[in-house]
This record gives structure tokens, sequence and C-alpha cells, in this order.
């Protein structure tokens, strides 16, 4: 059990966290509790329960068991709408964009609905955001002929938009070339700065590390490693899970 | 000049098929609810406007302030209460319910009133025509429904990509899983263009009823299928598209006219099954989806 002290000072915290597919359980009880401010990297091999764990954090999926509290609201049952306004911002490992609608107009989403803004904030917001991405330049574009860069770039300007405390990160640097993917890191690591808190699914370990303090491995749906970066990638939790013990 | 003046009528006719086609591409459009009963929506509003004027004395013009408000509500309404559930099932599930709808409503309005033809009078305005040329006259009532059609088009596409609502309603159609994430009630989005499509349908029910001088609980079904035929001929998803159709639409009907009075529904369908065989995208590229 979690100290109450430890609940007060959380922005993010789930208890006994499960999911399951009919009879196929993908996480198994995970209990995380993520202080204002941090950032956190998950790892783990795939079909370990990473990207189902965002989803039952912001709402897009329901948990089966288990808590989710946010800023110290239960929000377990709460609608995502309703999170993403309360500050969960997410970004999805395939980007998502409203492609018919322009760069700007997607930012705008999140700024006017999400951020709660009207009229010439919202717009001030979006551009913003826009610019936090570093996506100025294609304010006027529509989503659609973005190449992946820039769709991935729209997907953290969307997110941002809404003006979250908590950023959720799925796969951003994946599929990206290096330079593409330092020049991302550059950004991410700048809003932690901004004291953005952020938890951060990725394969490209070294995107993590670079910015995250706090790293986190799961394996079959629960959490097997948990501590600074280097610390956990070198645990024998942490190589048997990516190494197999059979090897 | 008769082909002429086929050709003109033809295209007048095509406003009130554009007008019943618009409601419909928006549900579509936006939902992706392909809505069954969007005729008997039409004939729900014909149906307030002859009884406004039957019972109540109440001009037809004025009968559309209530029509458009009523069924924008129960347009809001059915899709929060019936259509939203029936979307977590299927994309199959909405179909069903609007059929269902579809068989209720001429049920329920042959119990309240009859399957007597409702009139609706127009106070001479279905009579009244301007000559152009020799040979050549436009009727007044089919001009105010052209007027009116196109209006409703650019207001609605005017509405879509400047106003916020219109945004989160292209945004909806998009994606509105992701939608959910900038914190927006997608279902309210999805509520308030279901809205949008019944007030409109309602409107084209009282033109439509206008310009055959009345409403009988069965006209839905031949409405439903022009407002089809007139979304598929100018393509899915385009507003535009729309107006083109109906105009196809119409002015195949009228040229067939000429040919034979018998031949103006055969020639609309066949020219419809032309377009779905050779140009199954519409005639019109969509460039902005509802």
């Amino acid at each position: 059990m979690t100290p109450p002290t430890a609940t007060a000072e959380a922005l993010l915290e789930v208890d006994g966290l499960a999911k399951s597919y009919g009879a196929l359980d993908v996480l198994t009880g995970v209990d995380l509790a993520v202080p204002a401010g941090q950032a956190l990297g998950i790892v783990g091999p795939n079909g370990a329960g990473k990207s189902t764990l965002l989803s039952v954090i912001n709402g897009t999926e329901r948990a089966t068991r288990g808590v989710v509290r946010f800023a110290g609201r239960d929000v377990t049952s709460v609608s995502p709408a309703d999170r993403a306004r309360a500050g969960m911002g997410r970004t999805f490992q395939i980007p998502r964009p409203f492609t018919h609608l322009t760069v700007f107009e997607n930012a705008l989403a999140g700024a006017s609905y999400g951020a709660g803004l009207h009229g010439h904030a919202a717009d001030m917001r979006a551009l913003e955001a826009l610019e936090m991405a570093d996506m100025l330049d294609v304010a006027n574009a529509p989503a659609g002929s973005l190449p992946l860069l820039g769709r991935k770039r729209l997907e953290l300007a969307r997110a941002l938009a809404t003006e979250p405390r908590l950023l959720l990160l799925d796969e951003i640097a994946g599929g990206l070339t290096e330079a593409e993917c330092d020049s991302l890191i550059a950004t991410i690591r700048q809003l932690h700065g901004e004291g953005i808190t952020i938890i951060w699914i990725e394969h490209v370990v070294k995107a993590l590390t670079a910015v995250v303090e706090r790293l986190v491995c799961l394996a079959t749906g629960v959490i097997v490693a948990d501590g600074p970066p280097d610390e956990v990638m070198r645990s024998a939790e942490v190589q048997r899970v990516y190494l197999g013990g059979g090897l | 000049m008769v082909v002429v003046n086929a050709l003109v009528q033809g295209i007048l006719l095509g406003g009130v098929f554009a007008m019943a086609a618009l409601g419909l591409s928006i549900a579509f459009g936006i939902l992706r609810v392909v809505n069954l009963a969007h005729g008997e929506i039409m004939t729900v509003g014909a149906y307030i406007a002859a009884i406004a004027l039957s019972r109540f004395g109440v001009s037809v013009w004025v009968s559309l302030l209530v029509a458009v408000p009523l069924l924008g509500l129960a347009g809001y309404w059915v899709q929060r209460a019936m259509l939203q559930r029936a979307l977590r099932i299927g994309e199959l599930a909405p179909l069903l319910v609007t059929f269902g709808i579809a068989i209720i409503i001429p049920n329920v309005l042959i119990e309240l009133f009859t399957t007597n033809k409702q009139a609706i009078p127009t106070g001479g305005l279905a009579v009244s025509s301007i000559s152009l040329v020799e040979g050549v006259n436009v009727g007044v009532l089919p001009l105010i429904t052209m007027a009116v059609a196109v209006a409703l088009i650019a207001a609605t596409q005017l509405y879509l990509s400047k106003t916020r609502n219109g945004r989160y309603m292209r945004a909806a159609a998009d994606d509105w899983e992701t939608l959910r994430l900038m914190g927006v009630d997608h279902r309210r989005v999805y509520a308030l263009a279901m809205a949008m499509a019944f007030g409109i349908a309602a409107l084209a029910g009282v033109f439509f009823g206008m310009r055959q001088g009345g409403v009988t609980p069965y006209d839905g079904q031949l409405a439903v299928l022009f407002a089809f035929e007139a979304v598929i001929i100018g393509g899915l998803g385009s507003l535009w598209g729309t107006l083109a159709g109906g105009i196809v639409l119409g002015v195949s009907q009228t040229l067939a006219g000429v040919v034979s009075p018998e031949l103006p529904l055969l020639v609309g369908n066949l020219v419809f099954l032309a377009v779905l065989m050779f140009r199954p995208t519409g005639i019109v590229q969509s460039k902005v989806a509802v």
C-alpha cells in the first residue's frame, strides 16, 4: 500500500491496474506513482502492455480492475474527453492527425476544448503549441500532407495545445532518422524543462535516456524494474526480459 | 425550345433534390450514418407545415420556424439516445435503427392523419411563373427552392470551415477517438451534426411538399430515393456535389419527360446507375470532406 503522503505528492497514481481483453490479460496489476514534474520512461518488449497502460491512464480503454488517480482525483471512470480537459495530453504511436484540417486547425482543436479557451486566446495557444513543437512554418498546410516527422510533431503540438500537466508520449521517436530523432528529443527535453510531467513509452532507448530521470520496465503486464535509467537498463531483470532466459 | 425549357426546369428541379440530399450528405459525411429514415423526416417536416396551416391557419413560411428547430431537436435526441448506442455495436446497427424509424413514422402518420393527402397550399406561388424568353417560363416556387438550396449549401460549407463546432464536425468525421483526447465530447458533436441533418431534412420536406401540393405518409420513400441518387451522383462527402447531383437528376428527369410522361423516374434511376457503374466516386471531386 502506498503511504498517504506519497498520494498527496503524486500527479498521477495507478493502483493495481489490470486490463484484460477476454481471456487475454494485458496488464495484470500495475502500481505506479509519478510525482509532478517527473519525466518517466517506460520500456518493455512488444506485447508487454505499454500502450495499453497509457490507454487505461488516459481513458481510451477502461481498466478491468484498479484505480487511476490524477491530481488527487479518482478518474478511473471519467471519460477521455474529461481527462483531457483535466490536463492529460496524449500522442499516438501511429500519428492520427485530422487529415482534412490544417495544421493550425488541428492545434486549435486542442486549444479550444482541451484548454477551454475561446477566440483569440485559443488562437494564441494553438500558435504557441505549434511553436513549441517547431511547426509554425507549416501552420497552414493540410495535416494530411505532412511527412512522418511532421505528423509526429503535430501529435505533440495538438497535445500541448490542451495545456497538459501530464503528457503521455507513445513511441514518438519510432520510425524517425537519427537527425529527426535528435531534434525531437531536444523539443521534449525543453518541454520537460518547463515543468510538464511526462510519461514516455519508447523503443528507442537512447531517446528516452537522454530525457527521463526515471525508467520503468514493463513485462507481461507487470512492472519488473523501476529506478534511474542506467540502473534499470543494467538490472538482471531487464536483461532477462530483453534477451530471454533461454538464450 | 422544348428541350431548352426542359433543361431549365430540370436545373430548377435539382434545387429540391439538392436540398433533400444535403441533410443525407451531412449525416453520412460526418457521422458515417446512412439515414434510411431521411425521407420520413422530410415527410414529418411537410406534415408539420400542412397541419400548422389546416389546424392553426399558420402560413407555410411561418411553420418552418417550428418544423426546422423541432426536427433539429429530434435529430439531436435520436443521435444521443439511439444512434450513438447503436454505433457501439457496429456500423450496421445504426442503419437498422434508421430503417426502424423509417417504418414507424409512416405508420404513426397514418394512425394520426389517415392516408389522405394533406394539402400544403402556397397561395398561388406554385402556379406563378416568370417568362424568360418565348416558350421558357420558370416557376417562382422552383426558383425560390433553388435559391434556398444554394444558400443552404453555402451556409453549411461556411459553417463547417469557419466555426469552431464546424471544425469539430470535420475533425469528428476524420477521427472521433482522437477528438476525445482534445477534450471534445464527440457524442455532442455528432448529435449537433444530426440535429443539422434533421433540421435541413425538415426544410427540404416542406419544399418537397409544396412542390407536390401536399404530403402523404408514403412520400418519404420517393424522397429518400431522390436524395440518395443526388448524393451518389454528386459524390459522397461533397456538399456542392449534392447540388450538381440534384441538377443532373432533375435534368435527366425533365428531359425524359419530353419524350414520354412515363419516363422521368426510369431515366433518373438509369442515370444514377450509370454513375454508379462508370464514376462511382461521383461527378464532383470532393476537396473538403464534410
